[in-house]
């Protein structure tokens, strides 16, 4: 099946919000603009606002005008929607103010000064912070966890090898490309009046949730819906909720719609972006390669508010020891608070990060050794009926060790191998390797989210007989709604044309949840098969579920009777059985289930200027079932590319605690000739409890490539490589200091 | 202005450079053409580095032309991106000025008052400087035909296409004796200016055997100065323009081995 | 009057510059402030937002239009300079045609996709005169972060296919 909106974005007439006219909700419509901290960490002195400007044309908005709490509701609640008298990151909303004329808009708000008298901020995670440096607790730790298996320092009393090392992961921005964008106006409802917002968003329900609290309203008051969105990748996940707290409180003030859209340099420099990582491992290993022990310690930089850290951190650690099996397991977690933008989800959710770090490890316990790297994995990947470090036991019939054999058939491992080698030898400055990752990600939210998300889905019967999923899961790029609508038809045995999927409203659809972690096709897509089959059986009156014709003919005739009524049923979350997870603990089914993969990178290092180019890449994955090839490949594709500019160029670069390098010229992304073709491999095993058979397919691309292409450059080289991104500067003293 | 893929980047965010006066020379069809005569090639204000690149006779008699027209951005830029803006501009980074300089260009300055024509290589007084005076354009860039028996133009940047220049070099070795020294070597994001490296040009024509990357250090010292900054830094600056000058010339130089 | 036009950059009626030129195949006639980008007149004045805004710096090419043929990022043409030109936007492409980049995945949230789509039809209709370049590199000036470019780069060799000898 073909991208349902395919042709509409192909041909330019998808409407993102900026693309909307401003007639209607919008006419009349003024721009907002957000006044943001020049400095990491301070107390605000004073907000002047510029000469030669008449401000009482211009909108203010400062924290007095929040109806409700100062906060933007999540996890913790902590971060202001805006600053109250305290700055904690650089470019940290102030205030806000909105005008028709957006040039006048821009030159008004440089004019601003916020003075703020300056406190010592944290810039560097990686070091404990000095007593003024304290500002949560007494250490600045956001959030602490823990995963014991068995007795790690027992074995390394007697173990006959340990291996150490240290890695680092760097920053990364999301670079959607278009960036974000919410427009805000006031409506008169039934209960008074309604704010709206419509914008650019991953999850209408965390939007809705944040303007309720801070606007003191509840959701009969509040309107949210999501506008087509030009990706999101996890930056359109919670950030959102703040842009569109902004929006409604500009729209409040000015009692006319306004819009906020954001310019490239606003978006980079103040939006989240992936977690910095250090992670430490200490592993105890015998002759043969096999794990003894593993302790791990992994640190994130949270930045300044703890907004998604925690959950983050919780992914971090349970993937940290990899897809290995090991009897002794200590891993420890802790997510830092510093003056920084917050981190925020991106796209794996602390998975790749962790997994960077074992995967680089595994090759350099196995140089340590002798042995290769395809012995250490073959010695340690899980079989089924053995135990993660969350003592899960993996089930459910993949077979990774046939996946890693079918990984180096298919790229002709060897032969890549000794050709490297003998490239090497001839050429005089170009050197090539060839390097592997083994990686996997659990599929949907970690241990019982799913269960308090208590995520549900209304299909609705529409008087001429179609179907219409109703459902909160956004569509971004990664095609949830053509994939809703196959799954539906197939559940219906409907023709596709027949299907609707909504866009997501609040005031329409129930909550499904977020559409994060790779759950939307996998729970979702369950819940719209359980919703269909459910009307089937109400409509099949007690016999047996109606499909296709009898079930459209049905509800046709449902509404000739019930005329002007609404037919709909709704599925609520139920876990697969046998799930269980103690989240106090750390211990047991972290997720129902995995999604493994392989990775090969094929990479030549320039010697003359330490670029790494990758020449082949091949991303062999196990998704359950594949409900359309080309939009999985695509996921994977995608992903992968995204993980090489992580792996590769993607630096930000800080000044002051704040982005400086927040440009495309000068945030390196991958054009279409930096990368080769991505070669796309897939492992169907359908996942029983996943719509359609499928398990999660969105992030575990982002996993492998990283480690995989350092690996290679390892192989290639001789050298040691243990952060990313590994940029020609940072390769270059190491291609130095090998002989 | 010309092309304004310098003069628009980021146009909506920079009030200073929307209150500053231009004068638009994208009309003046006469700018556009590049022409021919008997001893130079005259590339005209508003030619394009796509003009160029869709020409098979630049590209035969001034390969580097090519070389850096087609590292210059991507189509989008090539086809809008003059040289003559490349040159006014300014940019250390530039890929058009390091070309024209290995082949000896000169600039046609004209003003009301009339004309002159100054070598590019003393067109640069310093950062972002030089010797144009503000009711100055350059009309014409000149260069002049002769032959060449070796060239190479290197640009390194972030990654392979729309990248600004961390380390760039133009190279080339004029054949026959006619001048006293036949190599021209110029260096790019390494200095104020793009510049021509003298002290290298010397020491290839010294005859002193280079061994390893590291023998070019002292004469690299004696030209340039490389900084950090967002894009790069100093010591990987000066480590690949040793390297990329090594490899280059490895082979082509008899000194290089 | 589009009701976009409201949110057109403004200046004084005296600055206001009137300029004609051919927009997808038809002339036109229009009035931009001086300081006006030609993004802004397509977007805004003229309510054709198919041509995206991603960066305003010439980078990601979402904004690319065919301006006498050649691809150039409209965020960078002052408004004024295209008197007398000819421009072509993703408005002039008509979806029927899009076929082969929809089946191979060539878009995903399509906040590139036109300005790829415009650089892709350049690409096809002059693929001969292009020979010495690789399409990687001929698409380099449009940034796609979703697709991973395999999807853009499949399409466009489909599409030269599918219209081998045809022109738009
Ligand atoms: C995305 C992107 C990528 C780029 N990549 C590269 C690259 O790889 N390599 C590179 O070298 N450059 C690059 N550039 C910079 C730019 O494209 C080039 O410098 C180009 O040659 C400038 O030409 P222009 O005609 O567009 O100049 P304009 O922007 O029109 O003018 C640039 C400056 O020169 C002045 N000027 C222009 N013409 C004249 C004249 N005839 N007489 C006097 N003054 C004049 C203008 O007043 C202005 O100050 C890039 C730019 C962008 C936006
Ligand atoms: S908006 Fe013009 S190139 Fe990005
Ligand atoms: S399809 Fe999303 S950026 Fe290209």
């Amino acid at each position: 099946m073909l991208r349902i909106e395919g042709l509409s974005k192909l041909c330019g007439a998808e409407r993102y919000l900026d693309d909307e006219p401003l007639e209607g909700p919008l006419k009349g419509c003024l721009w907002g603009m957000t006044v943001r901290s020049p400095v990491s960490r301070g107390r605000i002195r004073d907000i002047v606002y510029g000469a030669g400007f008449n401000w009482s044309e211009f909108v203010v908005v400062t924290p007095d005008d929040i109806p409700g709490p100062n906060e933007t509701y999540l996890i913790e609640n902590d971060q202001p929607v805006l600053a109250p008298g305290y700055v904690r990151h650089m470019h940290e909303p102030v205030a806000l103010i909105a005008h028709a004329d957006r040039d006048l808009l821009r030159r008004a708000l440089a004019s601003i000064r916020v003075q703020v008298d300056p406190e010592p901020p944290v810039l560097d995670f990686r070091v404990p912070p000095r007593p003024e440096q304290i500002q949560r607790g007494t250490d600045n730790v956001i959030k602490q966890l823990r995963i014991c298996k068995g007795d790690v320092e027992k074995v390394f009393a007697t173990a006959p090898i340990i291996v150490e090392g240290e890695y680092e992961t760097g920053a990364q921005e999301h670079v959607y490309i278009e960036n974000n964008a919410m427009a805000a106006w006031i409506e008169d409802g039934p209960a008074g009046d309604v704010v709206v917002v419509r914008g650019s968003m991953q999850c209408p329900y965390y939007v809705l949730n944040a303007v309720k609290h801070a606007l003191k309203r509840d959701e009969t008051r509040v309107r949210i819906m999501q506008s087509p969105t030009g990706g999101g990748f996890g930056g359109k996940e919670d950030y959102p909720s703040t842009i569109a707290l902004h929006a409604a409180l500009l729209a409040l003030k000015a009692q006319k719609p306004v819009k906020i859209v954001y310019d490239r340099s606003e978006d980079m420099a103040a939006t989240t972006k992936r977690h910095p990582s250090l992670v430490r491992h200490k592993t105890a290993v015998d002759r043969n390669g096999r794990l003894l022990a593993q302790k791990i310690e992994v640190i994130l930089d949270g930045g300044a508010y703890v907004t998604l850290s925690p959950v983050v951190l919780s992914r971090g650690i349970i993937h940290a020891a990899g897809p290995y099996s090991c009897d002794h397991v200590l891993i420890e977690g802790r997510a830092m608070l510093t003056n920084s933008v917050p981190y925020g989800a991106f796209r794996g959710f602390g998975a790749p990060q962790t997994i960077f770090a074992v995967e680089r490890h595994m090759d350099r316990i196995a140089q340590k050794l002798g042995i290769s790297p395809l012995e250490v994995r073959r010695v340690n990947l899980l079989k089924d009926g053995q135990t993660t470090s969350t003592q899960q036991t993996i089930c459910g019939g993949t077979d990774r060790h046939a996946l890693l054999e079918r990984a180096l058939g298919e790229t002709d491992y060897a032969r890549l191998l000794a050709q490297a080698e003998e490239f090497n030898r001839e050429h005089p400055y170009l050197r090539r390797g060839v390097g592997i990752a083994t990686v996997l990600h659990g599929a949907g939210f970690t241990g019982n989210g799913e269960v308090y998300l208590n995520s549900k889905v209304d299909v609705a019967g529409l008087p001429d007989g179609r179907l219409e999923v109703l459902a909160a899961s956004t569509e971004m790029g990664q095609g949830t709604n053509t994939v809703f609508t196959r799954l539906a038809a197939d559940a219906a045995d409907y023709a596709t044309d027949d299907v609707l999927v909504g866009m997501p409203d609040t005031f329409r659809v129930p909550n499904s949840g977020p559409t994060v972690a790779s759950r939307t096709v996998m729970v979702v897509g369950k819940l719209i098969e359980r919703a269909i089959s459910d009307l089937a059986a109400q409509l099949g009156g007690g016999g047996s579920p109606l499909r296709g014709k009898a079930l459209k003919d049905a509800i046709i005739a449902w509404h000739r009777v019930n005329g002007g009524g609404s037919l709909k049923a709704r599925a609520t979350y139920t876990p697969p059985p046998n799930v269980k997870f103690d989240d106090k603990k750390y211990i047991g089914d972290a997720y129902a289930t995995f999604a493994w993969g392989v990775c090969v990178a094929h990479v030549e290092v320039d010697l003359r200027t330490a670029a790494v180019r990758v020449l082949h890449f091949t991303s062999l994955q196990d998704i359950g079932k594949v409900i359309n090839p080309t939009l999985a490949r695509g996921q994977v594709q995608g992903g992968t590319v995204q993980a090489i500019g992580w792996a590769l160029s993607e630096e930000l670069k800080f000044k002051d605690g704040g982005m400086a390098n927040n440009s495309l010229t000068n945030y390196i992304i991958p054009t279409s000739d930096d990368v080769p073709p991505i070669r796309v491999l897939f492992h169907e095993n359908p996942y029983e409890h996943g719509g359609g058979g499928a398990k999660g397919v969105g992030e575990l691309p982002m996993d492998g490539p990283a480690p995989a292409i350092l690996n290679a450059v390892a192989h290639a080289t001789g050298c040691d490589p243990l952060a990313i991104p590994l940029t020609p500067e940072r390769l270059m003293p190491l291609l130095e200091a090998t002989p | 202005m010309a092309g304004a893929t310098d003069l628009l980047v980021h146009w909506p965010i920079r009030p200073e450079a929307q209150d500053k006066t231009y004068l638009d020379l994208s009309a003046i069809s006469e700018l556009r053409p590049f022409r021919w005569t008997d001893v130079s090639l005259h590339i005209g204000a508003l030619t394009t580095y796509w003009d160029i690149l869709r020409d098979p006779q630049t590209r035969a008699e001034f390969p580097l032309l090519h070389e850096a027209a087609r590292q210059v951005g991507a189509i989008q830029i090539q086809s809008r991106g003059t040289w003559a803006g490349n040159i006014a501009n300014g940019s250390p980074a530039a890929d058009g000025v390091p070309v024209l300089l290995a082949y000896d260009a000169s600039v046609v300055l004209t003003s009301m008052a009339g004309s002159r024509e100054i070598p590019l290589r003393e067109y640069y007084t310093g950062y972002r400087n030089s010797v144009r005076r503000s009711d100055e354009l350059i009309t014409s860039i000149i260069l002049p035909r002769r032959r060449y028996d070796f060239s190479v133009f290197h640009k390194v940047g972030a990654r392979r296409a729309q990248a600004i220049t961390k380390v760039g070099i133009a190279v080339t070795r004029e054949a026959g004796a006619r001048a006293a020294n036949p190599w021209r070597v110029v260096a790019s994001s390494v200095a104020a200016t793009v510049r021509r490296c003298p002290a290298i040009e010397a020491f290839l024509a010294s005859g002193a055997l280079v061994r390893v990357p590291s023998d070019f250090f002292a004469s690299i010292d004696a030209d340039i100065r490389p900084i950090d900054d967002i894009r790069s830094t100093a010591s990987y600056r000066r480590t690949v323009l040793a390297r990329l000058l090594y490899h280059s010339l490895r082979g082509v130089s008899a000194t290089v081995v | 009057m589009n009701s976009n036009a409201a949110h057109k950059p403004v200046c004084a009626e005296s600055d206001a510059i009137t300029i004609a030129f051919t927009l997808n195949g038809k002339s036109h006639t229009a009035k931009v402030a001086p300081g006006e980008r030609l993004l802004d007149t397509l977007r805004y004045g003229l309510a054709l937002t198919g041509t995206k805004e991603g960066c305003g710096e010439g980078e990601c090419g979402a904004c690319t239009v065919l301006l006498d043929g050649l691809p150039a990022n409209s965020c960078l043409v002052p408004a004024f300079q295209v008197r007398g030109r000819d421009v072509r936007t993703i408005e002039s492409i008509p979806a029927e045609r899009l076929g082969p980049l929809l089946e191979s995945g060539a878009t995903q949230c399509g906040a590139c996709t036109p300005g790829v789509v415009m650089t892709a039809a350049w690409i096809r209709d002059h693929r001969s005169e292009l020979q010495s370049f690789t399409t990687r590199a001929l698409m380099a000036g449009n940034l796609c972060r979703c697709t991973g470019y395999d999807g853009i780069i499949d399409g466009l060799e489909r599409w030269i296919a599918s219209e081998s000898g045809g022109r738009s």
